[in-house]
């Protein structure tokens, strides 16, 4: 361990690397002429630059070097500290030395990715490291705050990856809270009648996960719930859901649906929503057949009782367990939990967004998900394709990338519309012998098994017209156009523009983020990508975390992926959140702030700043303190502290100006006179 | 190098402070990008840019700095909650005193990036590039040493003026001032 004290009054033994990074630095920044001057700054013991800094071998000659020239400082110039700091604090401490002596220059992300000339990066990179190198003199040992990991998880989303990681974590005997906005668990997936490349019957396979869901001794599900508010930090969070009334006890009732029969509406009229507006359902209804939880439950919108308080009632007469309660309100359920689980899921593009395809104009014309509750037996038309006249359609369309891959509305690809769009072609084609055609801009489909799809389609006779199509019109042209849609399009293989016309049109809409993402990303303090789904800690190595310690993501909220993808992923997130809960307890970083009682003077301007009210003022000393367990490390208050008595580790105003005279050390060369110069002059 | 830094090309030097969670890590996806902007700019990482504190924009001018940017993140998408607020009314009251300094208000410039914004980093640092570039240097070093000597002068000034003239009023007014 150094002797050193870390007041900044003694030069410290500073050892500084550069990273090449194989060429990502070293083609743009002369690492030599860096590694050469840095060598010349006061403090510094060590210079070297490495090939891959991070390297085994690097970090090997981080720990030889501290044990044999007695090392008290370490800055590594290379990648983000995003990425690397954690590596190499790790190595730091592994030499002995306490990891918060080291720092890192950021000189690939923000110098040699985004700089295009070579001296200028160089001179950046040099700018860089002499701050670094002022900043360390200030440094001090820190210790770590380790905090206890609540093993109970809380998972937001019911659909097919809410539904997958909730297993996942109960079957290794953890505590799981399922949170469902919907009266019942299953998402889209329930919605769905096959699923591609294998034309798996979707609530074959889902329903039995669903009712596992229900069963299982450590899952809590709470449908027709939401998160109201969540507090708390890593390991230990603290949610608030509203569990919204049903109007049923939901412990009462077994689902015989003899309220539903006994209701005073004898006809169904109100539309049904899982069925898309597609049929009609009582104001007292289940979902669907299979809905998990079997509950049934009131709409009060619809309810006569709610209107007018004028109905006989006879849903409460019918039902012999006394589960109804037109008196219910919402409860709340107050939990622990140590880590969260975000599934929430997508929503479809609005066709209405794209009026040129007549959706909403013409009745015959139906999104992809429409079509996929008319093709499942329990759909609305029990598995038949039908027009809104109710004939079979001789010829269907299916219009690709409505919503995708378009510079006016979603500029992504939804990756399972190709997939799909084929599936329902099989489908359209087994239920009814019409003839397909498929409008497409590319097909994509890689995974396993979907190449071999979309060939056993063209055997099956679809037809694929390539090019985007420009227009459904009712507008006959010719003979065979009366009465029909017609598509207009360019088939770009040809080269020629194709009236076909068909009797019935499927837009294969894209996939969005949910309306109210923005507002859950701001619940759980997480970020969005610029189209609007959840951000992942880093694209490629940290897929499922987030940049808040301890909510993970899975499934279509992190963008669009279809069920394999999303099973994958909602598994990953189970791990993610198990490897938490094994490990029992986590560690901190010792960034917060602290109040040096003699420079205080009680003014108290601090206190009403700190968001998490981490600070107090003590009636005895007349000084503020603040509750390090509480305090998260923004810094706020030590910006705000006119005394300067509050101190934030690791960010210390010492080190702060530090970086910005390193940063300007011969910034005012010219014009602050010789004094500087000459200083500066001895060191190079 | 400091010997060549004389010869060179006046360049703006501006002085950045990013928040970790949404304008770092946005110019690390610039990064990752590989979009290419001025190297004027240089980043100083923060937690949140609540903790930027106003001595740190001052002492970046008084030390040579031409400019400063600070970047944090949207309004209510702060990681700590509130602190890009704390430090947007800050800003606000201290646009004031350099102004009244005859620092102009484009070189002291608060922007919110997000996470996703790697394409913003880029135009702001270019666009703030440029318009110091026309704004020319501060040279507040510079300007601060003829302070001093002003100063100076004229402390030695009213010290002679006390010696000759001990009027108690006269001595007044040099303790307010």
């Amino acid at each position: 361990m150094s002797t050193f004290n870390g007041n900044g009054q003694s030069i410290p033994k500073i050892g500084f690397y550069i990273c090449h990074c194989g060429h990502n630095i070293a083609s743009m920044v002369d690492v030599d002429k860096v590694q050469k001057y840095t060598a010349s700054l006061p403090g510094v013991t060590v210079s070297r630059d490495y090939k891959y800094m991070c390297s085994d071998p690097g970090q090997e000659l981080i720990q030889k070097d501290i044990k044999e020239f007695g090392l008290n400082r370490i800055v590594v110039a290379s990648c983000s500290p995003l990425l690397h700091e954690h590596t190499f604090r790790v190595a730091t401490e592994k030499a002995g030395l306490n990891p918060y002596f080291f720092h890192m220059v950021n000189i690939r992300e923000n110098v040699s990715w985004v700089t295009g000339d070579k001296e200028a990066a160089t001179d950046k990179a040099i700018d860089l490291v002499r701050a670094a190198i002022q900043r360390v003199f200030f440094h001090k040992p820190l210790v770590k705050k380790e905090v206890p990991i609540n093993p109970d998880v809380l998972i937001l989303g019911g659909g097919i990856a809410g539904i997958h990681a909730a297993l996942t974590i109960a079957n290794a005997g953890k505590k799981v809270y399922l949170v469902e906005r919907e009266p019942t668990i299953g998402g889209h997936m329930a919605m769905f009648d096959k699923t591609f490349p294998t034309l798996d019957c979707a609530a074959c396979i889902l329903t039995p996960k669903m009712s596992a869901v229900k069963n299982h001794p450590n899952i809590t599900l709470w449908s027709y719930s939401e998160v109201e508010k969540i507090e708390g930090f890593v390991g230990n969070y603290r949610a608030t859901i509203k569990r919204k009334p049903r109007y049923v006890i939901e412990e009462l009732c077994v689902g015989c649906m003899d309220c539903i029969d006994a209701c005073i509406y004898k006809e169904a009229k109100y539309p049904d929503e899982f069925n898309l507006g597609m049929s009609k359902r009582k104001p007292i209804y289940i979902p669907f057949p299979q809905a998990t939880p079997q509950v049934v439950l009131f709409d009060p919108d619809t309810c006569i009782d709610f209107k007018s308080h004028r109905c006989k009632k006879t849903c409460i007469e019918a039902c012999d367990r006394d589960a109804i309660d037109l008196k219910q309100t919402a409860k709340y359920e107050e939990i622990n939990i140590g880590s969260v689980i975000l599934a929430t899921g997508f929503k479809t593009y609005d066709a209405k967004f794209a009026p040129q395809y007549g959706y909403g104009r013409f009745p015959n014309v139906f999104t992809s998900l429409e079509l996929e509750r008319m093709v499942n037996a329990s759909g609305p038309t029990s598995g038949e394709v039908l027009t809104k006249e109710g004939k079979k359609p001789k010829s269907v369309g299916i219009v690709h990338c409505v919503g995708s891959r378009d510079e006016k509305s979603n500029k992504w690809c939804s990756k399972v519309c190709c997939m799909y769009s084929l599936k329902l072609a099989h489908l359209i084609k087994e239920h009814t012998g019409a003839e397909v055609y498929n409008f497409y801009i590319d097909m994509r489909t890689p995974g396993k098994g979907y190449e071999e799809f979309y060939d056993k389609l063209m055997n099956e006779g679809v037809h694929f017209i390539r090019g985007r199509v420009a227009e459904v019109t009712d507008w006959a042209l010719a003979a065979e156009e009366e009465n029909k849609l017609t598509i207009r399009v360019e088939d770009t293989l040809v080269g020629v523009v194709r009236r076909i016309p068909v009797d019935m049109v499927v837009l294969s809409v894209g996939l969005e983020p949910r309306e109210d993402a923005s507002d859950v990303r701001r619940m759980f303090n997480i970020s969005c990508s610029n189209e609007g789904f959840f951000l992942e800690r880093h694209p490629k190595l940290a897929p499922v975390s987030t940049f808040t310690d301890g909510i993970f993501i899975a499934g279509a909220c992190q963008g669009p992926k279809d069920i394999p993808d999303s099973v994958a992923q909602a598994g990953a997130a189970a791990a993610e959140v198990l490897s938490l809960i094994c490990a029992g307890t986590i560690e901190l970083e010792p960034n917060t702030a602290s109040i040096t009682e003699e420079f205080c003077s009680g003014c108290k301007s601090c206190i009403p700043l700190c968001p998490y009210s981490a600070i107090s003022f003590k009636e005895d000393t007349k000084k503020a303190y603040i509750n390090e367990a509480l305090c998260k490390g923004c810094g706020t208050c030590v910006a705000a502290c006119p005394s300067g008595s509050i101190i934030q580790n690791l960010f210390e105003d010492e080190q702060i100006f530090g970086e910005i005279e390193g940063l300007l050390r011969f910034a005012g060369i010219d014009l602050a006179g010789s004094e500087t110069k000459g200083k500066e002059l001895e060191h190079a | 190098m400091p010997e060549e830094n004389i010869n060179k090309k006046w360049e703006p030097k501006i002085i950045a402070f990013f928040c970790n969670w949404c304008t770092y890590t946005a110019a690390d996806l610039a990064g990752v990008s590989r979009l290419k902007y001025a190297p004027n700019v240089k980043v100083i990482r923060l937690m949140c840019s609540g903790r930027v504190d106003p001595q740190f924009i001052l002492q970046s001018l008084a030390s040579g700095a031409d400019g400063v940017l600070i970047g944090g993140c949207h309004p209510g998408d702060c990681h700590y909650s509130e602190g890009n607020y704390k430090m947007l009314r800050r800003f606000r009251l201290l646009q004031r005193v350099l102004r009244s300094m005859g620092v102009e208000d484009e070189r002291v410039r608060l922007e919110w990036i997000s996470a996703s914004e790697g394409e913003k980093v880029k135009t702001v640092i270019n666009e703030m590039v440029d318009t110091i570039r026309k704004l020319g240097p501060l040279g507040l070093p510079g300007k601060i040493s003829v302070y001093d000597k002003d100063l100076a002068e004229l402390k030695n000034e009213i010290d002679t003026e006390i010696e000759v003239d001990i009027k108690p009023s006269g001595k007044e007014m040099v303790e307010h001032a």
